[in-house]
């Protein structure tokens, strides 16, 4: 049984599925985290302190990690193999039917550039927070960074902020596909919940995206006041 | 009303499956709006044999839209710019005097262009004979009230029987994925109870058959129903989905 994940095309689609599924709940709980560091910094900080340097903090990115490799790894072998099975000659004239979303039709660019992003985002926040308390525990020293200083000096400057809108807006088409499109591939949609779940789908991925960027927007904004 | 528009043509030509193929363009005069699309077709070959050239070889059979035989994909839409029809029942009408129209074979790793706009479309039954069938016994006939079957049930059944094959699906997807045929002809006997027997052998057997003659992975952008002559529902492709993974976790 096991390794119809790798060998049939329904068992690959089904790790891609379930990564990504894993992947949209752990955006939710980021995203609801994120939004205390303009509601209550304090909060925030204890949260980072709570999701520091920690045995089930590091599990739990672990085990992140983990799902972003599978994640990335299957959707590299599905968009070659899908390349091959397209044939020699690519059409002349296309079109994009009626009904067909574009993020659909571009979710391995979408990812590529959530990856970019992606990078630039744990260099920039994670590697400074709970990378820092990690080696400080391996040196025997009890770091806490504060994590709402971290953010509040990067979102001084207005480039990031912009390039962080670009980073969730990128987000938002790939999981206005992503999230029903995990479902379809779990075979829980009928004739009655497909036109359902796209629009769950699309109020989901809207929800998480507006909780993220309300962060750069709204120091964007108070940054321009003062 | 009757009106006549000429019409420029670009057409795939290729001699053979190896061969290389290239666009021609050819100029058609005088073609009536109320001729079909393959009627207009005719009257290019006529033209080309006229002029003592190869005619444009391309399928087509009953010229009603229900055998699945006839193909092309004209100007990016798999049997041309109309919706939920064959390219036979397309109409000149849809076009305008003046109009270039580009013409091309399917084009799928599954599908290997035969000639010109022709292509060899006997992956589907490969894929049939991998699983798409019942197993009943013979002996008399079985009373026709005795295997009640829901009206909801039947209509879905009926639903997704109306696939005829005709490879739109594979040709309309990024990913030549043909996975809109093959959820259609599991669905139409995995719905009935006398489907349900084989349900899980028919759905490994043909998924793997799809895999191994080289169709793509569905990524669910949806364009295979978009471009489906009988707008045969995605919905089939997750009831596919729910039998294939069901049957994989009972092993």
């Amino acid at each position: 049984m096991g390794v119809f994940f790798l060998n049939s095309s329904i068992g690959r689609k089904f790790v891609m599925s379930i990564t990504g599924a894993a992947l949209v709940l752990f955006l939710t709980f980021h995203s609801i985290m994120n939004i205390f560091v303009i509601i209550s910094p304090e909060i925030y900080d204890s949260i980072c302190h709570f999701l520091g340097a920690n045995w089930y903090a590091l599990i739990g990115t672990i085990g992140l990690a983990l799902l972003v490799v599978i994640h990335i790894g299957f959707a590299l072998m599905l968009t070659i193999q899908n390349r091959r099975a397209r044939g020699k000659d690519a059409y002349q004239v296309t079109a994009r039917p009626n009904g067909v979303d574009w993020a659909s039709q571009n979710m391995f660019v979408l990812g590529v550039i959530i990856l970019g992003f992606l990078c630039m985002h744990l260099y920039q926040f994670w590697s400074k927070m709970q990378l820092v308390e990690l080696i400080g525990k391996i040196n025997g020293e009890e770091i806490h960074v504060a994590g709402s200083v971290v953010v509040q000096h990067l979102f001084q400057s207005p480039v990031y902020c912009v390039l962080y809108i670009i980073w969730i807006t990128a987000l938002w088409f790939h999981l206005t596909h992503g999230i029903w499109s995990s479902m379809q591939t779990l075979g829980m949609s009928n004739n009655v919940w497909l036109p359902r779940i796209k629009c769950i789908s699309e109020i989901y991925a809207t929800i998480i995206c507006l909780l993220f960027v309300a962060i750069p927007i709204y120091y964007l904004i108070v940054n321009l006041i003062s | 009303m009757e009106k006549s528009i000429n019409i420029t043509l670009k057409v795939w030509r290729q001699r053979g499956p190896k061969a290389l193929g290239k666009f021609e363009t050819y100029q058609l005069n005088n073609v009536s709006t109320d001729s079909s699309f393959l009627e207009m077709m005719d009257q290019l070959n006529e033209q080309l044999i006229a002029d003592r050239k190869e005619p444009v070889v391309f399928d087509h059979d009953c010229r009603e839209g229900i055998c699945g035989m006839c193909s092309l994909y004209i100007n990016g839409h798999p049997h041309g710019p109309d919706e939920d029809i064959t390219t036979c029942q397309l109409h000149m009408r849809k076009f305008k005097d003046g109009d270039v129209i580009t013409i091309e074979p399917w084009r799928s790793h599954g599908f290997p262009v035969i000639r010109d706009l022709m292509v060899d479309r006997s992956a589907f039954d490969k894929i049939i004979q991998a699983g798409g069938y019942v197993s009943v016994n013979t002996g008399g006939a079985p009373d026709a009230n005795a295997t009640p079957i829901a009206k909801p049930i039947a209509d879905l059944a009926m639903d997704a029987a109306s696939c005829i094959g005709c490879g739109a699906c594979v040709a309309a997807c990024k990913n030549g994925s043909a996975m809109l045929f093959v959820s259609a002809k599991v669905s139409q006997l995995a719905l009935l109870p006398q489907g349900k027997v084989e349900a899980m052998a028919r759905a490994k057997a043909m998924v793997a058959k799809m895999d191994e003659l080289g169709f793509g992975n569905c990524t669910n952008t949806g364009a295979c129903e978009a471009e489906c002559p009988k707008n045969v529902s995605i919905s089939n492709i997750a009831r596919l989905n729910r039998e294939f993974l069901s049957a994989k976790f009972k092993d």
